[in-house]
């Protein structure tokens, strides 16, 4: 932003080193003055090749751009927090989902892409330092590295989101999820006695059906996807943690996991206990569950949008650095790339509790 | 006098010298310029042009209301509807918002600080260009069947209708991050390049109305940028954050929209505020009365603006404890306001005035501009709005603020500033004839709005009540005139472009460090970086009226 | 064109005769509230305009009486103070009174408005593109009527865009937002007719979405009402269908002298042979008239928009067999 490769006019800094423009007054009266605006010692922008034409001073330079980046960094805030408050107005009003959807993502995953975000982070703050210090190679290594790491990121969500599409659990009309709750390991390794339960009602309710593609073909789980439902009720206590509806819960779930398939089958021929029904699996799949899939192919896309942006400028900055553009007079644009980078990052800190960690 | 304590004053006479406008010739000395007074002459033309467009669409609607039922051959409701969401997105988005400031704020506001240029160059020219990008997508809408969902875009007709939304979703997308970069650009250099002497309190009004400005842009434009974003998304992915039959919410759809939008008519309404507030102490040759209430009534009107967009919703379905809350802010605002007029009047008292064609807009401000604002009082009262709400009176209502108050104040000022900013004086007599005119007009075409929308006509109607038809003749009678006006003030402005230049550097007798340089100035502003020793409105006895220059010259002796 | 024009010419065929309003300004005073909102509405007209006048001459005035002759002749402005804290106060403070009164009377006014009384005469209202249709205890029709000096609740549904319920007799609005139910109540005064609005941007024939609101006395109400179960009984097959496609907003997409139009036009539409989109070539007959009404996506003419709204629930065989008879009589 404040490169000045152009421009570097001989202007009004006139100190008698250069003839004022024709039909200017002379200038002599105006060196004291111009002394008194403090270009101190230097004759002006000669000193300082990376100073722009109409900064007084590096240090007026580098401020004013500091200032701009916080700016900037400001309004990148409020253009998430716009999805962030559609985030909290579906939470607020459709809890359940949000837990029962979560059970579809990769915490693994997601940790690894906050820990490289933030390895990337110390990389680009101490390419900073590298920077004010002139210190040139470790410079353009550290810029290196915060690359590489933004890479990764956008690795690993490419990694996320196919695995989304093969397991159907897209946005809107898309969502057509191809595994049960019950059949997830992060469900199964949170809630396994409810997901041995699942698997044995489904066993039972399903003998005999081929293994479903789709779930369009099971009976009774295609329609919900597409139920209007203006307000889905909030799921009763037993998911929201209250103890003794979860001892209920347990309760039933031990009892029914000693039944033997002889005494469930007629309760479930009767239609009395079904696989995805609240008491034998703790969660039932609400009909619109897709919505925490839009938000989070929404938040997540725009995010990896401003990654890629990241990887843009941080480039551009490399190249800058190799040819040693960079020392103790000039480094403001380090400096704002980083700014940018550690936004980039403390969004994604918000986004993987939100989004991931949901209990 | 707000300037350096040399002599070394530039030539009051007319210019002679290379000046910013013909030290280099070609296109793309223009269009690749760094100099803050190119871009905001490019922004002016292309401003204006909108305008044209935008006022063309106004024509066509008023038109077609000639009469009750269909009017003019050809046009359907359908065409009807994109006319007049041609019509409001052109002019906000296009026109209004970045009217003042990009137009006139880029030439004039580093000439008032004594600056070189703005904080960065370059995110100026890059703000110019998105412009130009965000009104080609605006015109690829026009072109592609243009958007029919009135410029509000409210769900879930705009996530259902078959017309050209995306173009004209997108465009508005692109032309707030023109926005963005304006007001971030503002902001830094208001706080960094200052010159020395010139504390916040000095700073001339329009500066003040220019940062507070330049606070809501950045602050409030990102909104509806994630807003319009979520629009495209729910119309291309079906996402379904708007769609009751997939869970979503519609009216979330207009608590996002309004959030940015009744600030952004804080945006098209502050720099107004502004460029009267510099002309009316010129023209009364008196320092403006109040300054320091009106420097902080811009900020609180910013700041507050951002809490009422509820008032907007008021018959939405949004609870009574939503709306109560939101119309106890919005009279809040008035105040801020209300001050203002007063502080404008006081300075006018006692003063010499003067009403060459700047001051006559001044003067029609405060009277259209009271009219339009007493108007929002209806509006926020909860229960007269749920009767008003949707009709002609909103219409009217917010045409009398954006067109007789910031189209006003934007003609004012580029009448005030043409001198400066071209170096010739414009012609007096139809700049005085253009303002008679468009004040004529702008009365005649938007008060029997008011007397329709009480009387029972909604608005965005194609089709309507015979009883209205009188009432409507008589708007769509004004609507041609103030055209005219329009026609008449344009060709006073630009027939002034083939003389030779001619204005002096002070022509009105301003003290502001702008008229402290030639006109036009040359491209690096001034010979020497100016000092500030007074107020922005101090001075006005030590100038006197030279005739052979036709301007202002310090007091000899 | 001309299709459009009669649509127009007879929604507006019977324009309200419109009892004379004390105000100029406004509807005419048809419910309990009108009054006190207009009262409201006057008394900031009054200061408001006080203002607005008391703004305009003191510029007029002062320009009379400080204007100067010309710059040439140097005229120095008085000297006066440039600020007065005092009277920035004063004028802050007054107007803040003024707005603090507006707005409580507002809030009051606002409250009324929204408080739905017990026991108010319910009506289900479901608005769509681009008709209204009115249910009241079991007759739907496409005009609102109700008893005078009765409180009655009108809840608000839409099947698609938003919409808004005015009537600005009763001085009171509410938007129609699909997927919940919004509602609005009134206690009409008057007996007479009075418009409704769309009040809601909704499309093409939005400024066409007119209703009336008809307010009978009471012995009158019970009136139509047998009138009405008359109607579905006696009328005339053919006369029902005219009466119903009428009321029920189908001439905005329909034509009866075969001009073209959204949808297709009914003239000669009954007997013919023609083509759909799913392949299939079909003879217009009693059932498919019928399943046009109830499932209308079910099979698409070539050449038309699958938009039509489907009227399943809210039309019963009774007024299909009419609106069938009536489609067969447009050769």
């Amino acid at each position: 932003m404040t490169d000045t490769t152009s421009e570097t006019q001989s202007n009004s800094e006139t100190h008698g080193h250069s003839a004022p423009p024709p039909g200017e007054p002379e200038p002599h009266e105006q060196t004291e003055a111009h002394a008194a605006n403090g270009h101190g010692g230097g004759h002006g922008h000669s000193q300082y090749p990376h100073l722009a034409h109409h900064f007084d001073s590096p240090q007026q330079q580098f401020d004013a751009g500091k200032l701009g980046i916080w700016l900037f960094l400001v309004q990148e805030v409020l253009f998430f927090a716009g999805l962030f408050c559609a985030y909290t107005v579906y939470r607020a009003q459709h809890p359940e989902i949000f837990v029962y959807a979560h059970y579809h993502l990769d915490t693994t995953m997601g940790a690894v892409n906050t820990c490289v975000l933030l390895v990337s982070s110390l990389t680009a703050a101490w390419a900073v330092r590298n920077a004010q210090l002139g210190e040139k190679n470790k410079l353009v290594v550290n810029i290196s590295i915060t690359i590489l790491c933004a890479f990764v990121f956008l690795g690993v969500k490419y990694k996320e989101y196919a695995h989304k599409v093969h397991e159907g659990t897209l946005w809107g009309h898309h969502f057509n999820p191809q595994h049960e709750l019950w059949e997830l390991d992060s469900f199964k390794s949170k809630h396994p006695e409810s997901a041995k339960l699942a698997e044995k009602i489904a066993a039972i309710q399903f003998e005999g059906q081929p293994k479903r593609k789709g779930h369009g073909e099971r009976e009774g789980s295609g329609a919900e996807a597409k139920a209007p439902a203006p307000k889905t009720p909030p799921l009763p206590a037993a998911m929201a943690g209250a103890a003794d509806s979860d001892m209920k819960v347990r309760r039933i779930q031990s009892l029914l996991l000693q039944a033997s398939d002889e005494t469930l089958r007629p309760l479930v021929a009767a239609g009395i206990i079904k696989h995805n029904v609240l008491a034998t699996t703790g969660l039932e799949r609400p009909a619109t569950a897709h919505i925490f899939f839009g938000i989070y192919f929404f938040m997540t896309g725009l995010h990896g949008i401003h990654v890629i942006a990241g990887i843009i400028v941080w480039i551009w900055m490399l190249l800058k650095a190799q040819r040693g553009q960079f020392g103790p007079n000039y480094f403001g644009p380090i400096d704002y790339a980083a700014l940018y980078w550690h936004l980039v990052d403390l969004v994604w800190i918000y986004l993987f509790p939100l989004l991931y960690l949901i209990h | 006098m707000a300037t350096t304590t040399t002599t070394d004053f530039v030539s009051p006479e007319p210019s002679t010298t290379d000046n910013y406008l013909n030290n280099e010739k070609g296109l793309l000395s223009w269009l690749l310029t760094l100099d803050h007074k190119r871009i905001g002459v490019m922004y002016l033309f292309s401003v204006l042009a909108s305008f044209a467009l935008g006022g063309t669409f106004a024509l066509l609607i008023r038109a077609e209301l000639w009469t009750p039922g269909p009017t003019l051959p050809g046009v359907t409701a359908d065409m009807y509807n994109q006319f007049f969401t041609l019509h409001g997105a052109i002019m906000v988005f296009l026109v209004i918002i970045p009217g003042i400031p990009a137009a006139l704020g880029n030439i004039i506001l580093p000439l008032q600080l004594g600056a070189k240029d703005v904080a960065f160059p370059r995110l100026n020219l890059m703000s110019y260009h998105v412009w130009i990008l965000g009104a080609c997508f605006m015109l690829l809408s026009l072109v592609l069947g243009a958007a029919d969902t009135g410029w509000t875009f409210y769900t879930p007709y705009s996530t259902m209708t078959e017309t050209a939304v995306i173009p004209a979703a997108f465009g508005a997308f692109v032309l707030g991050f023109s926005s963005i970069f304006t007001g971030l650009n503002f902001i830094v250099t208001i706080h960094k390049l200052r010159p020395k002497g010139m504390t916040w309190f000095r700073m001339p009004l329009f500066v003040w109305a220019l940062y507070s400005t330049a606070l809501i842009q950045v602050l409030a434009t990102p909104v509806i940028a994630i807003t319009l974003l979520m629009l495209i998304v729910e119309r291309t992915l079906g996402i379904g954050i708007f769609d009751p039959a997939l869970g979503g919410d519609p009216v979330l759809f207009q608590h996002f929209f309004w959030f940015y939008s009744h600030p952004a008519v804080y945006i098209m309404i502050v720099p107004a505020f502004g460029v009267i507030s510099e002309i009316i102490p010129v023209f009364s040759r008196k320092p403006i009365f109040g300054y320091k209430f009106i420097a902080l009534s811009s900020v609180a009107i910013a700041i507050l603006g951002f809490l009422v967009w509820g008032h907007h919703m008021f018959t939405s379905g949004q609870s009574v404890l939503a709306g109560t809350i939101f119309s106890a802010i919005t009279f809040l605002i008035a105040i801020p306001t209300a001050i203002k007029t007063f502080n404008w009047l006081a300075t006018m008292y006692k003063g010499r005035i003067h009403l060459e064609t700047p001051m006559l807009y001044a003067l029609a401000f405060l009277w259209v501009f009271t009219i339009g604002g007493v108007t929002g009082m209806f509006l926020a009262v909860m229960s007269v709005d749920v009767h008003l709400h949707d009709t002609y009176f909103v219409v009217a209502h917010f045409h009398y603020v954006m067109m007789g108050g910031s189209i006003t104040a934007f003609l004012g000022g580029l009448h005030y500033w043409w001198p400066k900013a071209f170096g010739r004086m414009y012609n007096e007599q139809i700049g005085r004839i253009g303002a008679l005119i468009v004040f004529v007009g702008l009365n005649l075409t938007f008060f029997p709005q008011f007397i329709l929308g009480s009387r029972g006509m909604p608005r965005r109607y194609y089709n309507y009540l015979e009883e209205f038809e009188g009432l409507h003749q008589l708007s769509t009678i004004g609507a041609f005139a103030l055209g005219l006006g329009f026609l008449l003030t344009a060709y006073g402005l630009l027939s002034s472009l083939r003389k030779k230049f001619d204005a002096p550097a002070n022509p009105w007798g301003a003290t502001t460090l702008e008229w402290q340089t030639a006109s036009p100035p040359p491209y690096y502003n001034f010979a020497t970086p100016p000092e500030v020793t007074q107020g922005p409105y101090d001075g006005y006895e030590n100038l006197e009226y030279d005739e052979k220059i036709r301007g202002y010259v310090p007091t000899k002796a | 064109m001309a299709n459009q024009l009669l649509h127009c010419l007879s929604s507006l065929a019977a324009p309200p005769k419109l009892p004379d309003s004390p105000f100029f300004l406004m509807p005419p005073q048809a419910s309990t509230i009108s009054s006190e909102i207009d009262w409201l509405f006057n008394v900031i007209l009054l200061i408001c305009s006080i203002v607005t006048i008391g703004v305009i001459l003191a510029m007029v005035y002062f320009v009379k009486k400080y204007g100067a002759k010309s710059r040439i002749a140097n005229e120095k402005a008085d000297k006066t103070c440039e600020h007065n804290t005092t009277l920035e106060i004063t004028w802050s403070v007054i107007p803040l009174v003024i707005t603090i009164a507006f707005f409580v009377w507002g809030f009051k006014g606002y409250v009324n408005l929204r408080t739905i009384p017990r026991d108010s005469l319910e009506v289900q209202v479901t608005a769509q593109k681009w008709a209204w249709l009115f249910e009241h205890s079991g007759f739907a029709s496409g005009e609102l009527h109700v008893p005078v000096n009765t409180k009655v609740r009108v809840i608000l549904r839409s099947t698609d865009v938003l919409h808004s319920l005015w009537i600005p007799a009763f001085r009171t609005k509410m938007d129609a937002v699909p997927g919940r139910y919004t509602d609005l109540w009134f206690e009409a005064t008057q007996t007479g007719t009075f418009p409704i609005h769309c009040a809601e941007y909704c499309g093409r024939s939005h400024s066409d979405m007119y209703s009336q609101v008809v307010v009978h006395t009471q012995a009158d109400f019970e009136a139509w009402k047998k009138a009405e179960q008359d109607k579905n009984d006696n009328t005339p097959p053919v006369e029902l269908g005219a009466k119903l496609a009428q009321e029920r907003g189908c001439f905005s997409c329909h034509s009866i002298d075969g001009s073209p139009s959204v949808g297709p036009s009914w003239k000669g539409l009954f007997g013919a042979r023609l083509n759909y989109t799913d392949g299939s070539t079909v003879v217009i007959d009693e059932n498919h008239l019928k399943e046009s009404i109830e499932d209308p996506l079910a099979k698409i003419r070539v050449g038309f928009p699958p938009s039509m709204p489907t009227f399943k629930g809210q039309i019963n065989d009774k007024q299909i067999t009419g609106l069938v008879e009536y489609i067969k009589s447009l050769k």
